[in-house]
């Protein structure tokens, strides 16, 4: 037993309060803390929009009838097309679509209105940029309802039957939990897992490297210390740092964007000490397999950028293929999104966030007893 | 451990570093209370050596014991009880000499830690500094606090990687190293060096070593230090070159006189061995 000294909690607390120290005197870490939950939230919170209005559009009319006009108006009022040119010829319209000016261009054609009143359901041709769907894709769902119900007024009395009629069924949809979709309701806590995801993994993955370059290792090394004791000694301090930027994000979620908080903080901050736990355990491992800093850098980064793309916080995670939801869900951010927007917006409980939790926990698990095994005990 | 008996006892150790052989079969032997010393050319496996020792470093080969521990399989153990001063600089910059201090103390589990590192710190003479970062300490204060951490623990058998690496000269005969262990090795070898100032020191230098009586003739700078384990000779060898031009000045030895001595000697030109 002499021989192979046991776990120790003096030398935890030791490795833990130099970390504390360190951590004190280097400002980056400092500045990564608090700077980058605010710079991003304020960004991506008020940047990103997945409901993209007032998008510019031109018209050529060649129809001066009522209906034609009634139309635009309608469209106009819809708030999602902004009409900045009036355009003379198709071709006309075509260059600006091509130029990127305008994302649609609206033509009505000539005899639109007396057609429409004779029962010749004449065409209305919108053209459309659509190289991103997802700018034009909302803009255009919205026309067939907003035309049924544009023409309402004009078709009345003897035009009645040329009015849209109402199908067989009476079509009802509750858009739960974020009825009016407001898509900060859905960013900002996704942006919870972003943030911590990118810091966590990144400050840790740092952690070893660090020791080795600055040639510190050789010394922590020559004392008698155990690889679990100096990997959980490093990532504790960290768990605080974690913690510190959940609470920014969330006093900026509830006071800047209103974001609904339907569940228990609790429940969340039980949550997001696994999740910390788990991004700083890769950090960590990054950090036993890296040869220097650099590298640690680009593997935090590897994992990071299919963590933000493939988890369901840029794109819908059901509209990706089956294989891409495999990969997406062994990343805990995909689960921690899921966990938080669970909490936050549904009011999900205990029960609902096990679903996803054991899957973070197992990932946090395996993850640091791959760092412990790889962590070296010589310098070879 | 009582005096007299092994501290060091290993046979056959050897480190590959792929296709490099750094360290080839070799066997040591310690006793208690001995200095020893190794002396040799940058890349002669030194450093390599000493890491081994104290479990820094899995050998590929060879066995033996180190404070009466197994050197492959009871390296913790070794660790507890062996202060190892690293060659370069390795405690913490962002730390005080304190923190550090405090930091190895806790990792070794002293007992009274707050007292010891108190008295540690004194000890060397640190005391005014204790708060100072160690980042912005000079090269002789980095030494004296890696010297102070390593003896923190009080440890059987100190492993020192050039200790005065990284010293200016005049700082190292400063007493820097516990119990004069520099100078008895320069003693050991009996030198005697006079220090030449004035122009043109490299043709000096060439009809120096010409001349018999005078074993080497080294340039430190901007002087020349002539050296040779015999005083007297030495003395009748140099009287010719006492010119106006040139300030003769004998000093004592240093350790790079004493190490460039035992170079040559064991150099198959001079076909000596000691």
């Amino acid at each position: 037993m002499e021989r192979h000294p046991k776990f120790s909690f003096q030398r935890l607390r030791g490795i833990i309060s130099k970390e504390f120290l360190q951590m004190r005197r280097d400002r980056l870490t400092f500045a990564m803390m608090l700077g980058i939950p605010l710079i991003q939230l304020t960004l991506f919170g008020y940047a990103i929009n997945s409901d993209p209005r007032h998008l510019p559009a031109a018209v050529l009319v060649a129809d001066q009838g009522a209906q034609g006009r009634t139309l635009l108006y309608a469209m106009k009022n819809s708030s999602y097309f902004d009409f900045v040119r009036e355009v003379k010829t198709e071709r006309e319209g075509y260059n600006l679509l091509a130029r990127g000016q305008v994302q649609f261009v609206i033509n009505i054609p000539q005899n639109f209105s007396r057609d429409l009143l004779r029962g010749d359901r004449p065409v209305l041709l919108v053209e459309a940029d659509a190289t991103d769907p997802a700018a034009t894709g909302i803009a255009l769902g919205s026309l067939e309802p907003l035309f049924d119900t544009a023409l309402q007024n004009d078709l009345k009395g003897m035009l009645s039957p040329l009015a849209a009629t109402s199908g067989p069924i009476d079509l009802r949809v509750h858009s739960l939990y974020n009825p009016e979709v407001i898509t900060q309701y859905n960013i900002v806590p996704g942006l919870m897992g972003v943030i911590l995801t990118m810091t966590m993994v990144m400050i840790t993955g740092l952690a070893i490297t660090r020791e080795r370059e600055r040639g510190t290792m050789e010394n922590l090394l020559s004392m008698p210390t155990r690889p679990s004791e100096v990997l959980i000694g490093k990532i504790v301090p960290y768990i605080l740092v974690g913690y510190i930027q959940v609470s920014v994000i969330l006093v900026a979620a509830y006071f800047l964007f209103h974001v609904p908080m339907q569940g228990s903080i609790l429940l969340l901050a039980i949550v997001a000490l696994v999740f910390i736990i788990a991004n700083l355990a890769m950090g960590i491992t990054f950090s036993t397999i890296a040869k220097n800093q650099l590298q640690a850098v680009q593997m935090a980064f590897f994992v990071f950028l299919p963590s933000i793309l493939l988890s369901g916080f840029m794109f819908p995670f059901r509209g990706m293929p089956h294989w891409a939801q495999v990969v997406g869900e062994g990343f805990p951010l995909t689960h921690f999104l899921r966990i938080v927007r669970g909490i936050l917006l549904k009011g999900n409980n205990v029960i609902d966030v096990s679903l996803q939790l054991w899957q973070i926990v197992l990932f946090a698990v395996i993850v640091l007893a791959i760092g412990i095994k790889r962590y070296r005990q010589t310098l070879d | 451990m009582k005096n007299g008996e092994d501290v060091i006892e290993v046979r056959g150790m050897t480190k590959r570093f792929g296709e490099l052989t750094a360290v080839d079969h070799v066997d040591l032997t310690v006793r208690t209370g001995e200095i020893f010393g190794f002396l040799g050319p940058n890349g002669s496996g030194k450093t390599t050596f000493l890491r081994m020792l104290c479990g820094l470093l899995r050998a590929d080969d060879g066995r033996g014991k180190v404070l009466g521990h197994d050197v492959i399989a009871e390296s913790e153990a070794i660790k507890r009880e062996v202060g190892y001063m690293t060659q370069r600089f390795s405690f913490w910059e962002d730390l005080s000499i304190e923190e550090n201090l405090d930091f190895v103390a806790r990792m070794y589990g002293v007992k009274n830690r707050r007292q010891t590192v108190q008295e540690s710190v004194e000890e060397l003479g640190l005391a005014e500094r204790r708060k100072q970062l160690a980042g912005e300490l000079s090269g002789g204060w980095k030494q004296r606090l890696a010297l102070a951490a390593c003896l923190i623990h009080r440890p059987k058998l100190l492993l020192l990687d050039e200790p005065t690496a990284g010293v200016d000269p005049k700082a190292r005969r400063d007493k820097l190293l516990a119990d004069g262990t520099v100078d008895e090795v320069i003693s050991r070898v009996g030198l005697t060096t006079w220090e030449v100032k004035g122009p043109d020191l490299a043709k000096l230098a060439d009809e120096l070593r010409k001349t018999s009586g005078v074993q080497q003739a080294v340039a430190f700078g901007n002087s020349l230090h002539v050296s040779s384990t015999d005083a007297a000779e030495l003395e009748r060898a140099i009287r010719p070159f006492r010119r106006d031009a040139y300030e003769w000045q004998q000093i004592p030895s240093g350790l790079e006189d004493a190490f460039i001595s035992l170079m040559e000697e064991r150099s198959p030109h001079h076909g000596k061995t000691s």
